[in-house]
C-alpha cells in the first residue's frame, strides 16, 4: 500500500475559496495558436446537470508549449491552466486556444487535446478525462484515440460548425459516458 | 497511479450522491508523455499573507468566534521529498457549522467576521501553516440524522497536474466519524486515519490558540528527470 493521502470531495460548497481569481481565460492577446471558446454541459446518470461542478484544464498553447506559470491578473499571453464553475444549467466555458500536439515519451506525436479533471459533490475522487478536437488530421494515429473502441473514442471529441466555439459534453455516467482514464506508465 | 487500496471508488452507495455522478464502467489506463510531467506553478503574486490567516482575512471589524487553531504540516511525496512552493487552498464552515456559501442554509449562524476560505504556498522544505478556528460538525441530507464532522477542506497541486488532491482534515477522536460515508467511503481504515490530524502540543501557543498537525503525501507524477523542474 503506497503512502498517498486519499481523496474526498470537493463537496459543494467551494466557490468562495476557489474562485478567488478568474481562471476561465487561459489565452490573454499574445498567446499561440488558434482562439477557441471550449464550453459543454456536465451531466449525471439521469441526463441532468450537475450544476455544483468544477472543471480543471492543462493544455499546451497552439505551438505544443507548456506555460505553467500562474498569476494573478489578467493573461497576457498564456497560461496552460484553467479552471471553471459548472453553472444552473451544468455548463462550463473557457477561453483558450486550440492545443498543438505534445509527444509521448519515446517520441510518438499526440493529437492536440485537453486534459480534464472534474471535481464536485457526488466525486469522492476527481475523474480525468481528455478533449480531443474532432476532425483533426492528427486524430487517425493518434496512439490513445487509435486504442480505443469508435464508440469511447466518440465521448472525447468536442465539435465544432466554425472551428471558434467548440462543444464539449461531459456524460458523467449511463447513456454515452465519457471515457475517464487513470493515468499510469503503461498505455 | 492511483491506488485502489487508498483512493476511494468513484461510486459509493452509502454516500448518496455519487451513486448517479461516479462514472460507472472501468478506468483506461492511460501512458503519459513527457509534457505530463507538468502541471501549474502558481507565482508569490497569487496568495498574500493575509490569506493563511482566517482568523482576520474576512474580519469586518470584530473577532472570529470559535476556538483559534494553528494548522500545520509538510507537503511531501510518496518517496518523502519535500513539494516546495505549492498552492494550498482551504475553505471550512464556521464554529457553528455554517458555510458562508448561499447554498448553506441550515440553521446555525453566520459569522460575520469569518468566511471560512484561504490559502497559501508551501515554503522551501515543504511545509505549511495557517491559522483558524475549529469548524463545526455540520447537518446534511445524505441519511437520517446525517451529520458531516468537523472538517477543513484541503484543494493541494503537486509538482505535476497528476498529482492533483483534493481531500478533507479531520480532527482526532471524533466520534462522527464512524458514522460518515465520506471519511468511510475510503476502503482501508489505516489509510482513513491518514486524514485525521494530530494535536501538536509544540505547535500550541500559550494563551492564543491550540495546534494540530496534519501532514500531505501525493502521489508521484512518472519517474522522470523531470520530475525536480519545479521542486
Amino acid at each position: 500500500m503506497s503512502g498517498q493521502t486519499p481523496s474526498q470531495t470537493v463537496g459543494p460548497f467551494f466557490h468562495d475559496a476557489l474562485f478567488l481569481d478568474e481562471r476561465t481565460v487561459l489565452a490573454g492577446p499574445e498567446a499561440v495558436g488558434q482562439r477557441i471558446e471550449l464550453t459543454g454541459v456536465v451531466t449525471d446518470g439521469d441526463g441532468e446537470p450537475i450544476p455544483d461542478a468544477m472543471l480543471e484544464i492543462w493544455q499546451a498553447d497552439g505551438d505544443g508549449a507548456f506555460h505553467p506559470h500562474v498569476e494573478s491578473g489578467p493573461v497576457e499571453g498564456f497560461c496552460s491552466f484553467g479552471r471553471a464553475p459548472t453553472d444552473e444549467a451544468g455548463r462550463y466555458a473557457f477561453t483558450t486556444v486550440k492545443p498543438g500536439g505534445v509527444p509521448l515519451s519515446g517520441g510518438r506525436m499526440q493529437a492536440p487535446h485537453v486534459n480534464v479533471h472534474v471535481f464536485s459533490r457526488g466525486l469522492l475522487i476527481h475523474a480525468f478525462t481528455r478533449v480531443y478536437f474532432a476532425g483533426d488530421s492528427a486524430n487517425e494515429s493518434d496512439p490513445t484515440l487509435t486504442s480505443l473502441p469508435p464508440e469511447q473514442a466518440q465521448t472525447l471529441l468536442a465539435t465544432s460548425a466554425d472551428g471558434v466555439r467548440w462543444t464539449f459534453d461531459i456524460r458523467m455516467q449511463g447513456e454515452g459516458e465519457t471515457l475517464f482514464f487513470e493515468p499510469g506508465l503503461d498505455g | 497511479m492511483i491506488d485502489h487500496l487508498i483512493q476511494p471508488p468513484f461510486i459509493h452507495p452509502a454516500y448518496q450522491s455519487t451513486v448517479k455522478r461516479g462514472p460507472a464502467r472501468p478506468l483506461k489506463p492511460l501512458a503519459l508523455g513527457l509534457s505530463d510531467v507538468t502541471g501549474p506553478v502558481f507565482g508569490e503574486s497569487t496568495v498574500d499573507a493575509l490569506d493563511a490567516d482566517l482568523t482576520r482575512n474576512a474580519a469586518k471589524g470584530g473577532e472570529v468566534i470559535g476556538e483559534r487553531i494553528i494548522v500545520t504540516g509538510q507537503l511531501l511525496d510518496e518517496r518523502g521529498r519535500p513539494v516546495r512552493n505549492a498552492l494550498i487552498e482551504v475553505w471550512q464552515a464556521n464554529a457553528a457549522g455554517r458555510y458562508i456559501h448561499k447554498h448553506d442554509q441550515h440553521d446555525a449562524p453566520l459569522d460575520p467576521n469569518f468566511s471560512g476560505c484561504g490559502r497559501f504556498l508551501t515554503g522551501p522544505d515543504g511545509r505549511y501553516e495557517f491559522t483558524t478556528i475549529r469548524p463545526g460538525a455540520y447537518p446534511w441530507k445524505n441519511h437520517a440524522n446525517a451529520w458531516r464532522p468537523p472538517h477543513i477542506h484541503f484543494s493541494v497541486f503537486g509538482r505535476n497536474f497528476h498529482s492533483r488532491l483534493v481531500t478533507q482534515m479531520y480532527f482526532p477522536g471524533d466520534p462522527l466519524l464512524a458514522f460518515d460515508p465520506i471519511y468511510q467511503g475510503i476502503p482501508d481504515e489505516a489509510a482513513r486515519r491518514r486524514l485525521i490530524s494530530h494535536y501538536a502540543h509544540d505547535v500550541t501557543q500559550e494563551g492564543w490558540a491550540l495546534g494540530y498537525s496534519f501532514d500531505i503525501v501525493l502521489a508521484g507524477g512518472l519517474q522522470t528527470p523531470f520530475e525536480d523542474e519545479h521542486g
